[in-house]
């Protein structure tokens, strides 16, 4: 869905810290999602800002091996659980390190989201909605680089660090306008082409800006829509990233953090998810692949979740040390979980009927376990939720009204799925 | 070590007639309910162990059928261990516990329990004295236990990914070791130092695309001259998490260290060899499990293809070689052991 700006108002310049601090001001619906925050957090909001860390594990992680573990039954597996820093509350052996963070943690255990393919999955997790034809919905990546990045930040409010690949994934924003799509690190390396080539001087590069600049202007006072202001904040992000390229070198943080996180990819960016927060980026995922477990699924997750419980732990210890967890919304999800049946290749299929979700920080409930799952984990039995629940708790946690609507070329459109609510349970 | 409930059988008065690999087939079943694991015959012939998915250890009497079953673990069973003299199996479990058990009682009880490992127990290896046992797992350390009381000898670090197997030379000098990546390391055991390392890291795969690890050296054999080591595993890993693979098998020069040949199968049947064993007559046998499903496999170490395949009925887990030299037991997700004898199927 493109959003063009119809009402040809200058509200949808103000900058999005601005209209975080503005929303007492009670801006109506054409200007956007104006009542997202509630006033009662407003004022929290305009003294720190809130941030996200996601962390995907990519292909569908197994609750048996992680959060919810069955030890001694048909489906448990050879791994047992061990005791955390929750008394009563037990996760899988492989955690050992997270389990000592479970007291700053919160563990969905009842998520049905009904959909058993990876797309599909992804999107659902991804947007609190299902997809629907020709109705893309945006990621929560973008809605919070939307409403709680700071424009004066020249680092992208949305923030991919992945394994593989890396560039511009604009389309997540749907109809928030590309700019607040995700820039995506591939391998954790720095934006491509963000060195300044030398054979372009100083008051050449500076010349060039400034005509581009003019030229852009003149364009964008008769023709703006969100592509075009896309483009201009691409520009200029590229230029202030250029200046602050520094920022994607984990190698300038101390060789003790990077050994505490480890010396695998993940580790790696993990450590660079945390000089991102500490930049003030708004949202950012990190992503650990692979975890799609048909074959092997013991030894693959005894590998896996090893590094995830390394550098994981070691993240969420530094953002709680250095006073950042209590701002910071800490999200550890798939795009659904894997069969309690174990298969005669040891793996573990897709299944989504009863599976887990971890959270931790902002707006969280520390040492909270919501909903529970029968014997061998076949079935959640107490407090059954889906992703729309999800979504909805994520943007209540970081003080954001998933109620109100957003205007789309005149159309009222409530980000959050209606028919959906937070999990009261959950929130702090 | 504790007195056996009964004695081991007599050894056969007359010779063993020679195995026809050709004519195998299954010769009986042993079944429950759990899928199994690993399996082993017990070096006095009678009885076949193999573990299950409910962490128990399943015994069966090969002549009468009768059922025991060892409960103990908190974990799946990976490794099991028969003392040369028949009389105690030991056994390793993803509770990082050695377990020692009397083999023929009546109903086998736990004699010693032994925190042996953090993480799983992979592989068990008695030297051929039986006075020592070596183990091995995720913690890749190697340790070596009095067989006798269950005291800590030595531990062998020097592998950096878990350890699969272990396997004594038949003089007992000689402790071989084999990990996830593939490396090999002999070990002058009794010292504890390492004398030499071999390579077999075709069996290893690192996909970039999945960021996973896979392969590995998933059985040992060393020919009945001591000159070849075999190494069993998997090769063409194009999707590790989906079980696209091959079976294989490096054959080492044991002298040289130099890989001699790869042996795989004829033809593109997908599979893992999970089981490996040298025949007192010369050739290979393995099992391999998979989406290609469960199959013995024949080699002669000088050809790159079998001689002969025998397909089973279900996918296989492991494999161990009767002392008779005749019958082979598999370890299957159905649940069942099978007893295949390579003789001609009565008529």
């Amino acid at each position: 869905m493109r959003c063009t700006y119809a009402c040809g108002t200058a509200d949808h310049a103000i900058s999005r810290r601005g209209f975080l601090g503005g929303i007492s001001a009670g801006l109506g619906l054409a200007s956007g999602f104006s009542g997202l925050i509630s006033p009662a957090v407003s004022a929290e909001l305009a003294r720190k800002e809130r941030q996200v860390l996601l962390v995907w594990l990519h292909g569908g992680a197994s609750q048996l091996e992680t959060w919810d573990p069955k030890p001694k039954t048909a489906t448990g597996g050879p791994f047992r659980s061990i005791e955390t820093s929750v008394p009563g509350v037990r996760i899988s052996e492989l955690l050992p390190l997270t389990a000592r963070q479970m007291h700053r943690m919160a563990l969905v255990r009842g998520v049905n989201t009904k959909e058993d393919d990876h797309g599909k999955g992804y999107t659902l997790m991804h947007t609190g909605r299902r997809e629907l034809p020709g109705q893309d919905y945006p990621h929560l990546g973008s809605v919070l680089a939307r409403f709680l990045g700071s424009e004066q930040n020249p680092l992208p409010g949305y923030i991919h660090i992945q394994p593989g690949g890396g560039g511009v994934s604009g389309g997540e924003a749907a109809f928030l306008g590309p700019k607040y799509g995700s820039l995506v690190l591939g391998n954790g390396q720095p934006p491509s082409n963000t060195t300044r080539s030398g054979a372009l001087s100083d008051a050449g590069a500076t010349g060039r800006e400034a005509l581009r600049h003019h030229l852009n202007d003149r364009f964008t006072t008769r023709r703006r829509t969100a592509a075009t202001d896309a483009y201009t904040t691409t520009y200029e992000q590229a230029l202030q990233l250029m200046q602050r390229r520094d920022v994607f070198d984990v190698t300038k943080e101390p060789a003790r953090d990077q050994e505490r996180y480890g010396s695998h990819d993940l580790g790696r960016h993990c450590l660079l998810a945390r000089r991102l927060l500490e930049s003030g980026v708004t949202f950012v995922k990190v992503s650990h692949s692979n975890y799609d477990t048909h074959n092997e699924n013991f030894d693959f997750h005894l590998e896996q979740v090893g590094e995830f419980d390394q550098a994981f732990s070691a993240l969420l210890d530094d953002l709680a040390a250095r006073g950042r967890l209590e701002h910071t919304l800490v999200i550890v999800m798939s795009e659904f979980g894997r069969t309690p049946n174990i298969n005669y290749l040891y793996g573990r299929d897709h299944w989504s009927a009863a599976w887990s979700i971890a959270l931790a920080g902002a707006g969280i409930r520390p040492g909270t376990v919501h909903g529970k799952t029968n014997a061998n984990g076949t079935a959640v039995v107490d407090g059954q939720v889906h992703s729309g629940h999800l979504f909805h708790t994520y943007l209540r946690a970081v003080g954001l009204d998933p109620s109100d609507p957003f205007d789309v070329n005149g159309r009222a459109i409530q980000i959050a799925d209606p028919a959906a609510s937070a999990i009261k349970e959950l929130l702090a | 070590m504790t007195a056996p409930a009964s004695n081991p059988a007599p050894a056969p008065a007359a010779p063993a007639p020679a195995a026809e690999p050709e004519k195998i087939h299954v010769a009986k079943e042993f079944a429950q309910k759990v899928p199994l694991i690993a399996c082993r015959f017990d070096p006095a012939g009678r009885f076949v162990f193999a573990t299950a998915e409910d962490d128990t250890i399943q015994r069966w009497s090969l002549e009468t059928g009768k059922n025991a079953v060892l409960a103990g673990h908190e974990s799946w069973v990976f490794a099991l261990a028969g003392h040369p003299d028949g009389k105690t199996l030991v056994s390793g479990g993803g509770d990082g516990q050695l377990v020692w058990w009397p083999a023929d009682a009546e109903r086998p009880e736990p004699l010693r329990r032994v925190r042996a490992h953090k993480g799983w127990i992979r592989s068990l290896a008695f030297s051929p004295d039986g006075a020592t046992i070596a183990s091995c797992g995720n913690d890749r350390i190697i340790r070596l236990w009095s067989a006798a009381d269950g005291a800590p000898l030595l531990e062998l670090p020097g592998h950096d990914r878990p350890v699969y197997r272990l396997l004594f030379t038949p003089d007992g000098r000689t402790l071989i070791s084999a990990d996830l990546r593939g490396r090999i390391i002999a070990w002058d055991y009794r010292p504890g130092k390492e004398a030499k390392r071999l390579d077999a890291a075709k069996l290893y795969h690192y996909d970039g695309g999945q960021g996973v690890d896979y392969g590995g050296i998933r059985d040992l054999a060393l020919s009945p001259d001591g000159k070849l080591l075999a190494c069993g595993g998997l090769v063409d890993a194009s999707n590790p998490l989906g079980a696209v693979s091959n079976p294989a098998v490096v054959i080492l020069d044991w002298q040289s260290n130099k890989e001699l040949r790869l042996l795989r199968p004829k033809e593109d049947i997908k599979g893992v060899i999970w089981g490996l064993r040298f025949h007192p007559a010369g050739f290979l046998i393995g099992a391999s499990g998979g989406t290609g499903g469960g199959i013995l496999w024949f080699w002669k170490p000088e050809q790159v293809n079998e001689f002969f395949k025998f397909p089973l009925p279900n996918t296989a887990r492991d494999l161990d070689l009767h002392p008779d030299g005749l019958r082979i037991a598999t370890a299957h997700h159905d649940g069942k052991v099978r007893i295949s004898l390579m003789r001609p199927k009565p008529a």
